[in-house]
């Protein structure tokens, strides 16, 4: 039995959350189900069958443009998050260990300013700077270096990854930076008082403390690089989709929405699955109480 | 000297971050046709074409609307969250945030595909209204984020106290609690704008044939010649985020003095 106290709070709160608790469930929760419920019915001629079938996840699972198209988003995802996060982690360790405190506010402002400015335009610069006419081309050319445009600037697999990992590098830092900011730097001094090194002292001490905001770090840009639209679409030219594309397509352009439905569930399933395997691997780290 | 190489390399991290935005000015003043080096001549044509573009100006105006009203919806259904979650304890608190707080990790094209399907099943017509809908989900737990450091920082006695001194809960609110977060709500408004106006695709799925800035960038890639213009698009666009952030960054700030506490620095 609870006191009436808590009854009239837990009342209080409810009621204050219900407005963003409602529209969260009409314009996230119910798309959602929708997807999901429509992704275990049959596609008729310009309308949905509400018959159950899994033969769309058969089909999803077996076919082998599929298996490409996946292996694909993992495989550029992996590159992306490997790159971002150790590019980002001697930033975020600077912030924290060398920047003074007054002064901390401010380069965390500069960093965090591209991440604010529209994304479309940060992947279109790319397909600016590597395209057939782009920068590098045009000016390659003018300066009498080369005679033909290089043609493997763009559209392939490698200038997604630069792309994506340029768009996405600020989002690596800040979850670095906050783990780092929590350790208690009594810890490290007395790590080389008990005669570490300041390498050992680091390895042993600093890293499994910041392992949480790695940790954080991974799957804030794995997440949403793996569901990437526009640079598929721009630096890929098309022909290299990602899975966010062959959703769409199957979405609109096929108007096959069971198919695309199960498409985009088996997707998310894997993206879950992946992190919580990756979550397990490093629950150690977790576990640590500041 | 302590970490001067860290130094150098948080240095030229940066100038990796912003080298290919500076392409922008540079290329929006530029006179010659084609993007690339060297440079012809200092030029506003492009300036000029952009302000002359009439589907430009209808963009700008849909943005404006679709950010104005995305930003107030979001900000305002952030503040019931806000309040709730840093003041009240109630039952399934966790699941409840989670669900308002998912489209932070969710994709985007999850989330434009799924209302996109309901959308058109119920029948509605797409418009910029639908756009609204979804970029008010998407800034939602931004504002919160913003919003929940705001109300944490309130000391509870204050509330305690205007209570004591006979005032109603609305009147202790709108007197006390109200003008102590204020600056975190403008702050939590003008991140929403930036986000609204910056989104691309969601206004892509849902915006049926109006178009928004990004769509009108994005429709214009295919053209070459077009280039120069998007060029000067981008720059205003990112002069104007870099204006909003700067402004929200102060007000957050503001809002970190009024309540007496310690700058940790960053939004999030």
């Amino acid at each position: 039995m609870s006191s009436t106290r808590f009854d009239a709070e837990a009342r209080q709160g409810l009621a204050m959350v219900s407005p963003p608790l409602i529209y969260a469930v009409l314009m996230l929760a119910a798309p959602l189900i929708t997807i999901l419920a429509y992704s275990f019915f049959k596609d008729g001629y310009l309308e949905v069958i509400r018959e159950f079938t899994l033969e769309n996840y058969r089909a999803v699972w077996s076919d082998p443009i599929f298996h490409k198209v996946m292996a694909r988003s993992l495989g550029v995802a992996f590159a992306v998050t490997l790159a971002t996060v150790l590019l980002a982690f001697p930033v975020a360790y600077f912030l924290s260990f060398v920047v003074p405190p007054e002064r901390k506010a401010l380069w965390i402002f500069l960093i965090t300013i591209p991440f604010w400015t529209s994304y479309l335009i940060r992947v279109f610069l790319w397909k600016v700077i590597l395209g057939h006419n782009g920068v590098i081309n045009s000016t390659l050319t003018s300066l009498g270096i080369i005679d033909e445009p290089l043609g493997f600037l763009l559209y392939n697999v490698q200038a997604m990854v630069i792309t994506l990992a340029h768009a996405y590098a600020p989002f690596a830092i800040l979850p670095i930076y906050v783990a780092l900011e929590k350790i208690d730097r009594s810890l490290l001094e007395a790590g080389r008082d008990l005669g570490e090194s300041r390498l050992m002292t680091f390895w042993r001490v600093t890293l499994p403390l910041a392992m949480p905001g790695v940790i954080a770090a991974t799957l804030i840009v794995f997440i949403p690089t793996i569901g990437d639209y526009v640079t598929p679409e721009l630096i890929g030219g098309g022909k290299m989709p990602m899975v966010a594309n062959m959703v769409q397509a199957n979405m609109l352009a096929l108007d096959n929405k069971p198919m695309g439905s199960a498409l985009a569930v088996t997707a998310m399933l894997i993206v879950t699955v992946i992190s919580l395997i990756y979550l397990f691997l490093n629950r150690r780290f977790l576990r640590v109480k500041q | 000297m302590k970490g001067s190489g860290l130094r150098a390399y948080a240095i030229a991290y940066l100038i990796f971050l912003y080298a290919p935005i500076l392409l922008l000015p540079i290329f929006a003043f530029n006179s010659g046709t084609i993007i690339a080096f060297p440079l012809k001549g200092f030029t506003t044509d492009w300036f000029a074409q952009m302000l002359a573009n009439q589907t430009l100006r209808r963009a700008f105006t849909n943005s404006l609307i679709i950010a104005i009203s995305s930003a107030t919806f979001a900000t305002c259904l952030g503040v019931f969250a806000a309040r709730a979650s840093t003041r009240f304890n109630f039952p399934g608190k966790t699941g409840i945030m989670g669900l308002i707080m998912l489209p932070l990790v969710l994709p985007e094209i999850i989330i434009a595909m799924s209302m996109l399907v309901v959308l058109l099943a119920i029948g509605v017509k797409l418009s910029i209204f639908t756009v609204i809908l979804g970029h008010t989900l998407i800034c939602l737990p931004y504002t919160i984020a913003i919003l929940s450091t705001a109300f944490n920082s309130l000391d509870k006695s204050l509330e305690e106290a205007a209570y004591d001194l006979g005032e109603t809960k609305w009147s202790a609110f709108r007197l006390v609690i109200l003008p102590l977060v204020m600056p975190g709500i403008i702050s939590a408004l003008l991140m929403s704008f930036t986000i609204s106006l910056d989104e691309f695709i969601i206004a892509f799925f849902l915006a049926g044939n109006e178009p928004t800035l990004p769509t009108y960038i994005f429709s214009q890639l295919r053209f070459p010649k077009s280039i120069p213009v998007i060029m000067s698009l981008g720059t205003v666009l990112v002069v104007m985020s870099i204006i909003l952030l700067a402004v929200a960054e102060y007000f957050r700030r503001r809002g970190l003095a009024r309540t007496g506490q310690k700058d940790h620095g960053g939004f999030l």
